[in-house]
């Protein structure tokens, strides 16, 4: 029977009732009182330099209050980076300044370089086209391997390239996996291209700046997964105001993604106009301004060889990776391509030897961040391309080679510096053949060949590292932030209880999964606790949610402030029943006396912490609130296998996704409701990823895919159901709640799954096709098919 | 600017507007009627879907000007005056069809709109019908099955949760 309350229960999502009757509170929906509206003239150029930006003409429209441009920011911070690479000869990397607005040179479209403040957003865009700006047009580098050539123009004229950094991972591996290679019986080689996404997430960005004159503080409004990270970052290092006088509040968050972690620079404008004019200054996106400002995702290009004994052992693994780090560095960018992909690149398997190498690479383009996975799906759509080409070039089923080369032994330590703590790779894989019906498979595709398609079978596995930790070891790694959690649980008189938490929903669910663990540890109803995010006012320092990292990090934190909360109530517990604290004990929301009937209830303790008449003062102080910050002291590092299935048209080289199963182990699962959300809408954004979408830009630079026109997004249409399971259970031994994350796993599994099962179809089909670069669109294929 | 009058949910509504307001900055400017969502600007999200003399229409697309006399639902009018939720919007808490919430209003009203004309659709029918309306978060899997539960079809069969 299945729970229907606390751990492991579907309990139904508490925040749906807003959002389905149109109440949610998202950023774009607070006004405040004599609000000003700002809109920014972008760059149409890749690269420029600025002459002169006349804002004289615009000053005098209608509305206006004021323009700014790059000059008004001199002596206000750079938008900061948040992660220090240090490369392979010990260096630091080049890191450029990033102007709140551009400053000498503009160096990718949609750079802002001048932000209308007026009464109307229509007066504001009026106005914009009154600027009189000139801007010499210089040649851009789009491609990275064009930008590293010498006298390639140069993104930022004070750095000594546009190499950002040379990273070698594990550098002291370097001359083994070369070795191992060359005496390899078998070296499987690939050259991919791990396609340049936008996040998208439905709610486009928005900030609205707020000042109070009178104490001297300021609020920001924003679609942020992280305001104390926004807070830190913003006050600290761009605009020098102080945390007891800044206020970031995000509160309901349309989908983030990833993109909406960073500090960007309209935030911080919003924030400083409103100081400035002493009114309150909004920023809506369009979506339009979303596709050339928010930080994009992935573009990487690499080799990998993978070596092989003559016993199909995976004996040595090596990759040489391009990241594009774009015009700047946005606030997490250095450790997608380094720390979050390199440490990921054993997978499943135990390949000894493994060296990456990765050359982050500035161009004239939007910032690339992390995305959904951020460098775990890079690692793994790699990883598993290349195992799958070399299962197909050896001639053996490529379940069988992964099977054979799995760890099976926990804990694990891998060539590339972390320590799995569990899995059960076998299982996982073992629960997908069932789940997926791959016995099936070959009376499918003779039905998909009756009609005139072809059919194939794509079966990939993967790792993922989530809840990045611990901080002194991230600290070492270069990250400018701590990365531990928050919790602070109110218990108020009555019983009820507040739980403000670092962790940030932006749909994941948290007011619903969260009250789930408390309840479960009290034993009272879930609906007696909520749950407060969102706001640097109303909760502790947290550092929010990314990474999957809010239930590992966030809820191990609350588990521990609630742990807080149990032992003093035991205190108080045993103080009204004149008992032993040792002999207490706490179920269903009483407090008994072992091998005794007396007992008291939760309520009668809690009241008893406000109203101390009977207490004992002498010991313990009134009041029932406790805070913890949990630092966690490892990665956890779900994992899976995924298969997918697809119809492909040889008259047209349209991919249909027919079937799609993920059989994940994500340790403990607190709402498996909530949990298979995650993982189907993680699915379809890597069968997106794998089949459709795709940020183009030309050789100058202009983005092409700026619309939804443009870059196509998947649809209802586009996917089936999907079969997901995550009945295969390895807790993770080093969190009170044994969770792992299961936030990011689905975008992570699915492109290998998607692209091998591509490349199955049309080798099924007597194509010699090897690969096939993402998105596997209808010309692509037909390309491939047709030479 | 010129006046408009129309019908919001059931009320009568009227507002000084410029020729090029849009209807859905009418509804969330003007009348403060912040559900109906704006994802785009290239009429391709749906997160703006109202209904419009019984039609869903993407709010974007229409000045509010062109809504001059019309009878014009939004989410906020979808449910029950009780505060009751619809049956759509039942499902889609019951099946878990949401997870951000910014796409949701639309694809309530796109599902009401369709069930009116199709009470019982397939699969097949109610992805096709979504074409216009992108959500990024659930994978669609948990939209579906909402819609074809609120219909009233057995949806026990499809995959987990
Ligand atoms: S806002 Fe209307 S379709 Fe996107
Ligand atoms: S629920 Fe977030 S976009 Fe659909």
């Amino acid at each position: 029977m299945p729970k229907d309350h606390g751990i492991g229960a579907s309990s139904k999502r508490r925040e749906d009732v807003r959002f389905l009757t149109g109440t949610g509170n998202y950023t774009d929906d607070i006004n405040v009182h004599g609000q000003l509206y700002v809109h920014f003239l972008r760059s149409d150029v890749a690269h420029g330099r600025i002459n002169k930006v006349d804002t004289a003409a615009a000053s005098e429209m209608p509305g206006v209050v004021r323009v700014f441009t790059g000059a008004d920011f001199e002596g206000v911070g750079s938008i900061p980076c948040g992660w220090q690479v240090t490369d392979r000869f010990g260096e630091v990397m080049q890191e450029p300044p990033h102007p709140v607005l551009a400053q000498g040179k503009v160096r990718h479209v949609g750079d802002p370089i001048a932000a209308v403040v007026a009464e109307s957003l229509s007066q504001a865009r009026d106005a914009a086209e009154a600027i009189e700006f000139d801007i010499d047009e210089l040649p851009a580098v789009v491609d990275m391997k064009e930008a590293l050539k010498d006298g390639a123009p140069k993104v930022h004229d004070d750095l000594k390239n546009n190499l950002c950094y040379d990273w070698g991972f594990v550098e002291e591996n370097r001359e083994a996996v070369d070795k191992a290679i060359k005496e390899a019986a078998h070296v499987t080689t690939l050259e991919l291209v791990n396609n340049r996404l936008v996040a998208n997430p439905m709610e486009p960005r928005v900030a609205v700046g707020d000042y109070n004159r009178a104490n001297d503080e300021s609020t920001l409004y924003t679609t942020s997964q992280n305001p104390h990270v926004i807070r830190l970052l913003m006050g600290a290092f761009v605009l020098g105001i102080p945390e007891h006088k800044l206020r970031v509040i995000a509160p309901d968050v349309g989908g983030g993604f990833g993109t909406k972690i960073f500090h960007y620079a309209e935030e911080a404008f919003c924030t400083f106009a409103a100081r400035q004019l002493a009114r309150p200054v909004k920023w809506t996106s369009t979506r339009s301004e979303a596709f050339m400002s928010d930080a994009h995702g992935r573009d990487h290009v690499t080799k990998i060889e993978l070596a092989l004994d003559k016993d199909n052992n995976f004996t040595a693994l090596r990759t040489d990776t391009y990241a594009n780090m774009g015009a700047y560095l946005s606030t997490f960018a250095p450790s997608v391509p380094t720390w979050l992909h390199g440490t990921l690149m054993a997978g499943n398997y135990k390949t000894p030897l493994i060296y990456v190498n990765v050359k982050a690479v500035f161009t004239n383009t939007v910032p690339v961040d992390a995305y959904r996975g951020a460098g775990r799906p890079e690692a793994t759509f790699q990883l598993e391309r290349v195992v799958d080409k070399a299962a197909r070039e050896l001639g053996v089923d490529p379940i069988a080679l992964r099977r054979q080369n799995f760890i099976s032994e926990f804990p694990y330590a891998t060539p590339v510096a972390v320590e799995y703590d569990t899995g059960d790779y076998t299982a996982t894989m073992d629960k997908l053949e069932e789940i997926a019906d791959i016995a099936g498979f070959a009376a499918r595709r003779k039905e998909s060949e009756a009609k005139g398609k072809l059919r194939g079978l794509g079966v990939n596995c993967y790792i993922e590292a989530c809840g990045i930790a611990p901080s002194n070891l991230v600290g070492q790694l270069g990250a400018r932030a701590g990365l531990y959690e928050s919790a602070t649980v109110r218990v108020n008189a009555t019983g009820s209880i507040s739980v403000m938490t670092g962790s940030h929903s932006h749909g994941q669910g948290h007011e619903t999964a969260f009250p789930q663990v408390v309840a479960e540890m009290l034993g009272i109803p879930e609906d007696q606790i909520d749950i407060v995010h969102g706001d640097t006012a109303r909760t502790p320092m947290g550092m929010g949610t990314y990474g999957s990292r809010s239930l590992a990090v966030g809820g191990s934190a609350m588990v521990r402030a609630t742990e807080k909360i149990i032992n003093k109530a035991k205190k108080i517990a045993s103080h009204l029943m004149e008992a032993s604290e040792a002999d207490i004990e706490l179920k269903d929301g009483q407090f008994t006396v072992a091998g005794t009937d007396k007992s008291v209830a939760w309520g009668d303790v809690t009241l008893a912490a406000y109203v101390p008449h009977n207490y004992p003062l002498e010991d313990i102080e009134p009041g029932l609130e406790e805070t913890a910050f949990y630092d966690p002291s490892n990665f956890t590092y779900p994992s899976g296998a995924y298969a997918c299935e697809v119809e492909l048209d040889p008259d047209t080289g349209k991919v249909t996704v027919e079937r799609f199963s993920a059989a994940d182990d994500f340790g403990n699962i607190i709402n498996p409701m909530i949990v298979s959300g995650q993982v189907h809408g993680g699915i379809a954004q890597g069968v997106g990823q794998a089949l459709m979408e795709n940020c183009v830009y030309d050789e100058n630079g202009q983005l092409l895919s700026a619309s939804y026109m443009d870059y196509a997004m998947p649809r209802a249409d586009d996917v089936p159901f999907y079969s997901v399971d995550h009945s295969c259970v390895t807790p993770c031994t080093h969190n009170p709640l044994g969770v792992k994350g299961c936030g990011e796993a689905g975008a992570i599994g699915s492109p290998p799954a998607v692209i091998n099962a591509v490349v199955d179809a049309l080798q099924s089909g007597g194509h010699d096709v090897t690969h096939i670069d993402m998105p596997a669109s209808p010309s692509r294929v037909w390309a491939a098919m047709n030479g | 600017m010129a006046k408009v009058e129309m019908t919001v949910n059931g009320k009568t509504v009227s507002g000084e507007v410029e020729g090029r307001t849009l209807l859905s900055d009418f509804i969330r400017g003007g009348l403060q009627l912040t559900g109906t969502h704006v994802g785009c600007d290239t009429s391709q999200c749906g997160a703006c879907v109202v209904h419009v003399n019984g039609q869903a229409v993407k709010s974007c697309t229409m000045f509010a000007a062109e809504a001059e006399g019309a009878e014009v639902t939004t989410i906020e009018g979808i449910g029950g005056n009780d505060g009751s939720l619809s049956t759509v919007q039942q499902a889609f808490q019951d099946y878990h069809g949401l997870q951000c919430g910014f796409c949701t209003p639309g694809m309530v009203m796109s599902a009401t709109a369709l069930l009116k004309d199709n009470p019982k659709p397939t699969e097949a029918e109610i992805r096709e019908y979504l074409e216009g309306n992108i959500c990024r978060c659930t994978g669609y899997h948990n939209i579906v099955k909402a819609i074809m539960a609120a219909s009233g079809q057995d949806v026990g069969a499809i995959a987990a949760e």
